[in-house]
């Protein structure tokens, strides 16, 4: 089962997280630091799942992003694994081209709208896109002219 | 990027966000905020009636002023008008607001409910599906009570689109999880489950989800979801890479939807039905033989779909643990991949393997494994990787390969990473302890263990080998000559000084015929290391130094003078100075005769006694014993249990030797807190035996026990104390914990109360008796903040209990929440008298951890009591009708309790039986009467007790019809006094 998804860069700034189980927000912030601390420390030759507390964590790095989820020992790591390799994908496909700084906008979609709550992966390939067309017109309104965005997100494709 | 004027673009709010953008500095951007909020909070007071177009414009500004970081204190009544829009974009505006500024709003969310609920109604399917968005997102309670007897309507409806009947799962799924008692059982279940045969697969998946989820509480409304799964499972696996479309990920067909099926499987035993359970099969074997086949497409995401699919069905395989050939090929399978140039796979095969290592179909193909497995050890880059293998190899390790493998895991120790050092230790000491086979062998392994890691060596770890080498005569000398040239290392671990210096104490007159090892130098080289050593272990020398008295006597000037020095006998450590001055006088007054009585040699730890118990306890792994230290234990605690893997070789590779080493009949607790000081550890040391009194308190130990207080729970003592074996229970539970006679005792004459309660767990009771029937209701509480899993309570007739009473229990759920209390009902009948009460025995599965326990139900023969009234002549007419010898059962005992009438009536009336006032010429006595209800027979009973005030004491007669009642009711009942 999912217990939390998160998107932090590698300044260590969390770009989206989504939690599946009541986490305190202030214990969040110290988890999400911890949790990036573990996986930058780790090299290209070292597994994709690292045992955390209770927990596992199984990530993935595209450029300078790091998507971690947070899962409970039943859970299939490789599924997992390739989930987010999927939800990489469908971003891209949607955003032509993604970079952190779509992430960061697409947040407020995310937050509002996809439902991955129920444990592992709801949406299978394929629905995610649906799901973000029929998002559109609400989407558009808060693309931003990513020249002209002020913060430090990454324009680079991550994918 | 979609363009920023597309569509119904909001040309306002675009030039809007790109003011913000130009912002220069922070105040630039609050000003602007603020005055678009004027604006908004204006436009919204204003007289002029907003069209939706503008709401959603300025609600939309809002929300991105919310999102900046801002706090939002009005637009909630206009994001909630929106909601009630026909246009699209309009309601999901007024929707997202909803779900990112939730608010508790009382009279908000009785607008919000009622729009949601005319959404839900309005047959719109992309209305419909943003409402159960917007109620999956909250997710609240209030939520929840308003639709959860919506949504499971929608869900079965048959005019549901696809999409509708997707989100109302994942609705449903969500509230569940939120608040289980809100989502009302019924006929929909069954109509939930024909959802698997669906033809989306989207409505699939999300089924699949939520009758996992549901099945957990209620495995046998949804059992006919097996059957259903297995044929979706097989139709997924058997097609061909194209017909999935949509739902085909690089080649493979379905791969997320045939996991989560597989996972669905594991909720359950292996199919009955044997075309089911065929059809199964094939599937298992196909996705195994598609894993052989060539990659239909080179990309890594192929693969990785692929195995994921194939872990899973190993995970199935390994669940329902039948099928050994199955099991061999799984094996063989990831054997495959422990050398694969993934380091992923090789994790994960590692990590699966282990549990395959546990059936007994597969032990022996996981052991070929062996090299690669301990090449993966030395070579593997990635710390993770390096401690699946080691777990793997103690999983693995029998007593065939035990040698070998704890060699390896030895020399890994000295490269090791420290995070995973004390698990290796103690995983080394338990499978040397395990697979000893001579004892040499273990005493060089423990030591080479303190010699290579002596800071990760816990204390029960060095009091298992002083143990050991204590009981077995055959490797006390190979002991003292080991440890003697270990302590000859200039730098050596103080975990082996102290066990240097016990064995050395014990047996050092063993090597003392060597000049090289003459007692002087033994003395001198222990001394040597004294004053490096901290309180505990210099205590622990000081004992050593006074037992070399005994056995030296030339060095009883040497030591003496040790002893008198200022550093001794004015140390500032009360428990040093006390020793040293006691030691000295010891030494000065006492004849060598007394000194060599109570100086004399320890006592064998009393292992022996417990060994029917440890083979009980190996049987089934972590016994009943076992439960209770893990419920004193400090679950955060870094201890010996914790990070294990549960042990399959105990199961299929039974070991003489563990009778003697019973590793859970010495179950090392949490290790005494290091504040204990160095009076408990000298204790910790010489208190076992003095726990058995069987064995008699030795002069050296009457001795000592006047020296230091006694340690409450040394390991040691825990050791010693054998637990009740007297109601030998079947096979497959462990014997009761050591308190379940007194908790028992407890409920003779009371029905509900606190049965039992630990850290972990706490267990009520509730009961009533009528006549000869009976019900119980158990209450299991999780104190914990985890999920107890597989959690099972069974109820268990020992010897011919089965024919004496009858004892029906419900199943319960197999998770219990942290904080959260699981009820299960008993009905009982009493068939014929009973002398044993039936055990319940308690399993979950906690952090990992697998925990058992064994209790004695509190179902006694008197809870069948039916109080009877008589006059005096009727009772003693009675009474003398019942004057056979073997009729009667008495007692005379001493009170345990303050002697007060009141409460002994109290406790007479709870027992059972009716009381009789003016039957007895001394108004002190107490008469009872009552009649034993069984299916069988009844059981006539009086009673008479008679408290003597002045002698604290009691006597109780008993005359029953049966004699075996009479007495075991005396027993229960004087107990209570």
């Amino acid at each position: 089962m999912i217990k939390f998804f998160l998107m932090v860069n590698k300044q260590g700034q969390t770009r989206l997280s989504k939690y599946y189980e009541h986490v305190d927000i202030n214990k969040r912030t110290l988890l999400e630091t911890e949790v990036i601390k573990s996986c930058l420390s780790r090299s290209n030759e070292q597994c994709s799942f690292i045992e955390y507390k209770d927990f596992k964590l199984i990530y993935r790095q595209y450029a300078a992003l790091f998507i971690v989820v947070g899962v409970n020992d039943t859970e299939n790591e490789m599924a997992i694994y390739e989930f987010i390799h999927n939800f990489v994908e469908v971003l891209d496909e949607y955003f032509s081209r993604v970079s952190e700084l779509d992430v960061s906008f697409f947040n407020t979609v995310f937050h509002s709208t996809w439902q991955m709550h129920s444990g592992p992966y709801q949406e299978p390939i394929d629905e995610l896109p649906k799901i973000c067309s029929a998002l559109e017109p609400q989407q558009t309104c808060f693309s931003p002219d990513s020249s002209s965005f002020k913060g430090a997100a990454s324009t680079t494709p991550i994918y | 990027m979609p363009a920023v004027s597309k569509g119904d673009g909001m040309r306002g709010l675009a030039v809007f966000i790109s003011d913000i953008r130009n912002c220069k500095s922070k105040e630039a951007e609050i000003k602007r905020i603020n005055k678009e909020l004027a604006n908004i909070r204006s436009k919204f007071k204003g007289d002029k009636a907003l069209d939706g177009y503008s709401k959603k414009k300025y609600v939309c500004k809002l929300l991105f002023i919310f999102l900046l970081g801002h706090d939002i204190d009005f637009g909630h009544m206009e994001a909630v008008n929106l909601l009630s829009s026909n246009k699209y974009t309009e309601k999901q505006i007024g929707y997202l607001f909803i779900s990112v500024l939730v608010n508790s709003n009382s009279e908000l969310i009785r607008l919000i409910n009622n729009a949601i609920k005319n959404d839900l109604a309005s047959r719109n399917p992309t209305f419909m599906c943003l409402a159960l968005h917007c109620i999956a997102n909250v997710g609240s309670r209030e939520m929840g009570e308003a639709f959860a007897a919506d949504i499971p309507r929608i869900l079965v409806a048959g005019d549901s689109m696809d999409s509708v009947k997707q989100s109302a799962a994942l609705c449903l799924l969500r509230l569940y999880k939120a608040s289980p008692d809100l989502v009302p059982m019924g006929e929909w279940t069954a109509r939930v489950v024909h959802l698997l045969n669906d033809q989306h697969m989207g409505v699939v998946t999300a089924a699949v989800s939520l009758i996992t989820c549901l099945c957990k509480k209620n495995p046998d409304d949804f059992k006919t979801c097996v059957s259903l799964a297995v044929s979706r499972l097989s139709r997924i696996v058997s097609s061909a890479s194209t017909d999935l479309q949509d739902y085909t990920y690089y080649f493979v067909p379905a791969p997320w939807l045939s996991v989560k099926l597989l996972r669905l499987l594991q909720c359950y035993p292996p199919p009955e039905d044997a075309a089911v359970k065929g059809r199964l099969v094939e599937c298992l074997e196909t996705v195994l033989n598609k894993a052989q086949e060539p990659p239909k497409s080179k990309k890594v995401q192929h693969s990785n779909a692929k195995n994921a699919i194939l872990f899973e069905t190993i995970s199935l395989i390994i669940h329902y643990d039948s099928e050994p050939n199955l099991l061999v090929r799984a094996c063989n399978q990831l054997g495959q991949f422990l050398q694969h140039r993934e380091t992923n796979l090789r994790y994960l095969a590692l990590e699966s393997m282990c549990t395959l290592a546990s059936s007994e179909f597969s032990h022996e193909a996981v052991k070929t494994h062996i090299d690669t497995v301990i090449n993966a050890l030395k070579t593997e880059r990635d710390v993770s990787v390096r401690q699946r293998a080691a777990d793997l190899l103690y999983a693995m390790c029998d007593r065939s390969n035990a040698k070998q493998i704890v060699s390896e895991m030895l020399r890994y120790l000295e490269t090791a990473d420290y995070a995973i050092r004390e698990e290796i230790v103690l995983k080394v000491a338990i499978l040397a302890e395990k697979y000893a086979v001579d004892y040499s062998w273990y005493v060089d392994t423990i030591l080479n263990l303190i010699r290579i890691a002596g800071d990760y060596v816990s204390e029960e770890v060095w009091y298992r080998v002083l143990q050991i080498v204590t009981n077995r005569d055959d490797v006390q000398g190979y002991a003292a000559k080991t440890v003697f040239e270990a302590l000859q290392a200039p730098a050596c671990h103080e975990n082996m000084v102290k066990v240097g210096g016990y064995i050395l104490g014990e047996f050092g007159n063993l090597i003392a015929g060597d000049p090289r090892s003459s007692p002087p130098v033994q003395f001198s080289l222990l001394h040597s290391k004294f004053h490096l050593c901290s309180v505990a272990t210099r205590a622990l020398l000081l004992s050593t130094y006074i037992k070399f008295i005994n056995l030296f006597p030339e060095t009883k000037a040497t030591i003496q003078g040790v002893l008198r020095a200022g550093s001794q006998l004015r140390n500032a450590d009360v428990e040093l100075q006390q020793r040293a001055v006691e030691y000295l006088t010891l030494s000065s007054v006492a004849s060598t005769d007394v000194l060599a009585t109570v100086l004399e040699e320890m006592p064998p730890f009393p292992e022996r006694e417990s060994s029917i118990l440890a083979k009980l306890k190996r049987k089934k792994g972590p016994g009943a014993g076992s439960a209770l230290d893990d419920g004193r234990r400090d679950p955060s605690s870094n201890d010996i249990n914790g990070g294990m893997e549960p042990t399959p070789s105990t199961v299929s590779t039974p070991s003489p030797s563990a009778d003697l080493l019973g590793l859970r009949a010495a179950p090392p607790p949490a290790a005494p807190p290091a504040s204990a000081g160095a009076g408990n550890l000298l204790v910790d040391v010489f208190d076992g035996p003095a726990a058995q009194p069987s064995l008699g308190p030795t002069p050296e130990e009457a001795f000592l026990s006047e020296l230091e207080p006694p340690a409450p729970e040394s390991p040691m003592a825990l050791l010693a104390d054998p637990a009740p074996a007297a109601d030998p229970g079947p096979e497959d539970i462990g014997p009761p914990i050591p308190e379940a006679d007194e908790l028992l005792n407890k409920f003779v004459c009371k029905n509900n109360g606190v049965l039992f309660e630990n850290q972990l767990l706490q267990i009520g009771v509730k009961s009533e008796f009528r006549q000869n029937l009976g019900r119980m209701y158990l209450f299991y509480g999780n104190k914990t903040s985890v999920q107890f899993q597989n959690f099972s309570p069974t109820v268990v007739h020992p010897g011919d209990l089965q024919t004496q009473l009858a004892v029906q229990t419900k199943r319960v759920a197999a998770q219990v929440d942290g904080g959260a209390q699981v009820q299960q009902v008993l009905n009982i009948e009493c068939l014929r008298d009973f002398l044993t009460p039936p055990l319940l025995s308690v399993r979950f599965r906690y952090g990992g951890a697998p925990q058992a326990l064994t209790l004695k139900l509190p179902v006694t023969i008197n809870k069948f009591f039916q109080p009877t009234e008589m006059a005096a002549q009727d009772f003693f007419q009675r009474w003398k009708q019942l004057s056979l010898p073997q009729q009667e059962a008495q007692k005379i005992f001493k009170a345990n309790h303050p002697m007060d009438a009141e409460v002994t009536k109290a406790k007479l009336l709870g027992f059972g039986s009716a009381l009789l006032d003016n039957v007895d010429p001394n108004p002190e006595n107490f008469v009872g009467a009552g009649i034993i209800q069984t299916k069988a027979l009844q059981v006539g009973c009086l009673l008479r007790l008679e408290p003597n005030a002045q002698a604290q004491m009691y006597r109780l007669t008993l005359r029953t019809s049966k004699e075996p009642v009479s007495r075991h009711l005396c027993e229960l009942l004087a107990q209570q006094f």
